[in-house]
């Protein structure tokens, strides 16, 4: 049985005028012990998705409709007693910004140590001793010492390290990984990423990791869901969907890789830009920006179906895929 | 910490020269200090030599260090009116009112951080609504007028509670006599306080309701709440100490308004502090009296703020004092 189990969550914001519809019928399976990516654009709804795993949304957005099965039981049918026992305890989630994610009035111990008292039964001395275990298996350097220091006193790699260490304090089932590390200089996010894949393979945790960034996604997880507006487009084993791409937009995002361009020319970007919630064209949500688009992609949303390897919304996938041209275009 | 502290002190400084300056300059312009002391009768020639023999001819310059060097020793002049140094008079009024202030802090400390607390977690509650109403009618309504409907309806209608002077109050030390010894002073204090009280608690509520309501929209909050803490945990802890850092700010202005405040609540009351004692100086021109309550109240001003910031420094981690002013 699988660890997660979504299925045709939407999410919705209740605006002043209206309510746009920021996810629109996701539905995914995460086994025990899976690395599984959310790539997209920004606004695709690959944060919301990772907030509504834990039931986390803050106002106007609200879950309309479906299931979030974790462990057998519905996250979204829980009470809030029940959901706290959750969050942090057997799902555990890491933030973008680690400037500010941590409390800045209250030290590393304590942040730590409640995080332990919140879920089980210790004293103090006990959670103290568990943290330091925990900044040790992070590599903070002298870890008794940073439970004293506030986090302004700290730099943003080993804020984001100790963030890493509160989301394994409880040893959860699942990691949901927020960008980790977009906000990180570009020398410590390599470090970072590997020291997640590192901890949640050897402590068999499962791992949701949301980014833009291709590149993470092949090296961090065994597959990947690609979204746009708010649907998934795209989802397959992380090495078939980076090497062999279907959908026209994932078969961009791969393209626009600097890696995939010869030095001196221009990257090759999507044209135009992703739609807003309130803006979203009708039939599939990417035609504006297809150069396959026909009058069918124009009326009708594409259904998520199985096309070889991988899942793929797209209605034009057959037809591209005997288009020779394709493959050349590629090469 | 050293340097900051010396920092601090001369920064005091400086604010109490200008505030002397100002007070002395006033002293000039207040009619000439000759009419009171000797009235219409005496003739120009001795009003000529007693000018000279007060200094009153001499520079500005000389005067103002003259008054200076007298204010370092705690000689504020001599009040007219009581013929007692005024700096005595003036101390012998503190007690009364900083017990005021006392009791008004009581009031807006005890209530502000609940209520604002409540109105920033429950923003659509009717109870919020009425607390928010009800805070912007106390802000609006000027603290006299509060005094006096209070003085109608809880002393002259149902007659719970007494409407002017200290009552019974027991002497502790030197000057100091309190309220909060008896049953009868308790009585007495309670209606001053709420009118001293009416205009800084509404602020105090929106504040922290303000304050606490951005903070719990912050990133920290929601990773708190991602990490299964308790809510209340998450309000007292984690969101109202980060409130009350710009609180405690302002609070520290604020406890040097209310001293001024107090002139118009201990007048209405017959309060025998400070502020009532102020009105009468100036109703019989009593200078140097005046002079030295201004300089009295200025440097209450500044200690408060002194120490408020030093205080902000303990509780903020991220000012670390003892790196500071270096």
């Amino acid at each position: 049985m699988s660890l997660l189990s979504v299925r045709d969550l939407t999410v919705k914001f209740a605006m002043r005028d209206e309510t746009v519809t920021a996810l629109n019928g996701i539905s995914f399976d995460l086994a025990k012990g899976e690395r599984l990516g959310i790539v997209g654009e920004s606004g695709a709804g690959k944060s919301i998705t990772g907030f509504s795993l834990m039931n986390l949304l803050s106002r106007p957005g609200y879950i309309d409709n479906g299931q979030i099965l974790f462990d057998g039981e519905d996250v979204v049918q829980m009470n809030d007693k029940r959901l706290r026992t959750l969050r942090g305890n057997r799902m555990a989630m890491i933030f973008q910004d680690p400037m500010v994610t941590l409390n800045p009035v209250l030290t590393i111990g304590q942040q730590m140590v409640e995080t332990l008292l919140a879920h089980r039964k210790l004293s103090r001395e006990e959670a103290r001793q568990i943290a330091i275990v925990k900044l040790r298996e992070v590599y903070i350097p002298s870890p008794e010492e940073r439970l004293e220091q506030y986090p302004h006193e700290l730099s943003g790699g080993m804020r984001q390290r100790i963030i890493i260490a509160i989301a394994l304090l409880l040893d959860p089932q699942l990691i949901i990984a927020d960008e980790p590390t977009t906000a990180l200089d570009v020398t410590i996010q390599a470090d970072i990423m590997e020291l997640m894949l590192e901890l949640c393979q050897s402590n068999q945790v499962g791992l949701i990791l949301i980014t833009h960034d291709l590149g993470v996604v092949s090296q961090m997880t065994e597959r990947t869901l690609v979204m746009y507006a708010g649907r998934i487009i795209e989802a397959g084993r992380t090495r078939e969907i980076i090497n062999d791409p279907q959908h026209p937009y994932t078969q961009g995002l791969i393209n626009a890789l600097p890696q995939q361009t010869v030095p001196g020319q221009r990257l090759k970007q999507i044209p135009g830009n992703m739609p807003g919630l309130t803006s979203i064209p009708t039939g599939c949500a990417f035609n504006p920006r297809c150069k396959y688009a026909t009058d069918l992609c124009r009326s009708r949303v594409p259904d998520i179906v199985q096309y070889g390897e991988v899942a793929v919304a797209c209605h034009e996938v057959q037809r591209l895929n005997s288009d020779e041209d394709r493959q050349e275009a590629r090469a | 910490m050293f340097a900051y502290l010396a920092k601090r002190v001369i920064q005091a400084i400086a604010v109490m020269f200008v505030i002397s300056l100002i007070a002395f300059a006033i002293q000039g312009n207040l009619g000439d200090p000759l009419r009171e002391l000797v009235g219409q009768s005496v003739s120009e020639e001795v009003r000529q030599q007693l000018r000279d023999e007060l200094g009153l001819n001499d520079s500005f310059v000389t005067q103002y260090l003259r008054f200076a060097g007298n204010a370092l020793q705690g000689d504020l002049g001599t009040s007219y009116f009581f013929k007692e140094p005024a700096l005595d008079v003036i101390l012998k009024k503190l007690p009364a009112t900083l017990e005021l202030v006392f009791g008004a802090t009581l009031i807006i400390v005890g209530l502000s951080v609940p209520l604002g607390v409540y109105t920033a977690i429950k923003p659509n509650s009717i109870l919020s609504r009425i607390i928010m109403g009800l805070s912007i009618i106390g802000i609006s309504i000027p603290v006299f007028l509060t005094a006096i409907l209070m003085i109608f309806v809880f002393s002259v209608e149902y007659g719970w509670l007494p409407s002017y002077g200290r009552g019974d109050t027991v002497q502790v030390w030197g000057y100091w006599q309190t309220n909060f010894a008896t049953a009868d002073g308790w009585l007495h204090i309670i209606l001053p306080s709420i009118a001293l009280a009416s205009i800084m608690l509404p602020l105090f509520v929106r504040l922290i309701r303000a304050e606490m309501m951005e903070v719990l929209q912050s990133e920290y909050v929601k990773y708190a709440k991602a990490k299964g803490i308790n809510p209340w945990r998450i309000y007292f802890v984690h969101a109202l100490k980060n409130t009350l850092l710009p609180v405690i700010t302002v609070g520290g202005v604020q406890i040097g308004t209310m001293v001024a405040y107090t002139i118009l609540t201990e007048t209405v009351f017959q309060w025998p502090g400070m502020g009532f004692m102020f009105l009468e100086a100036v109703n019989r021109v009593d200078t140097p009296l005046i002079v030295a309550y201004l300089i009295v109240v200025g440097f209450i001003f500044v200690v408060t703020n002194t120490i408020v910031d030093l205080v902000y420094g303990l509780v903020n981690p991220t000012v670390n004092i003892a790196r500071m002013g270096a």
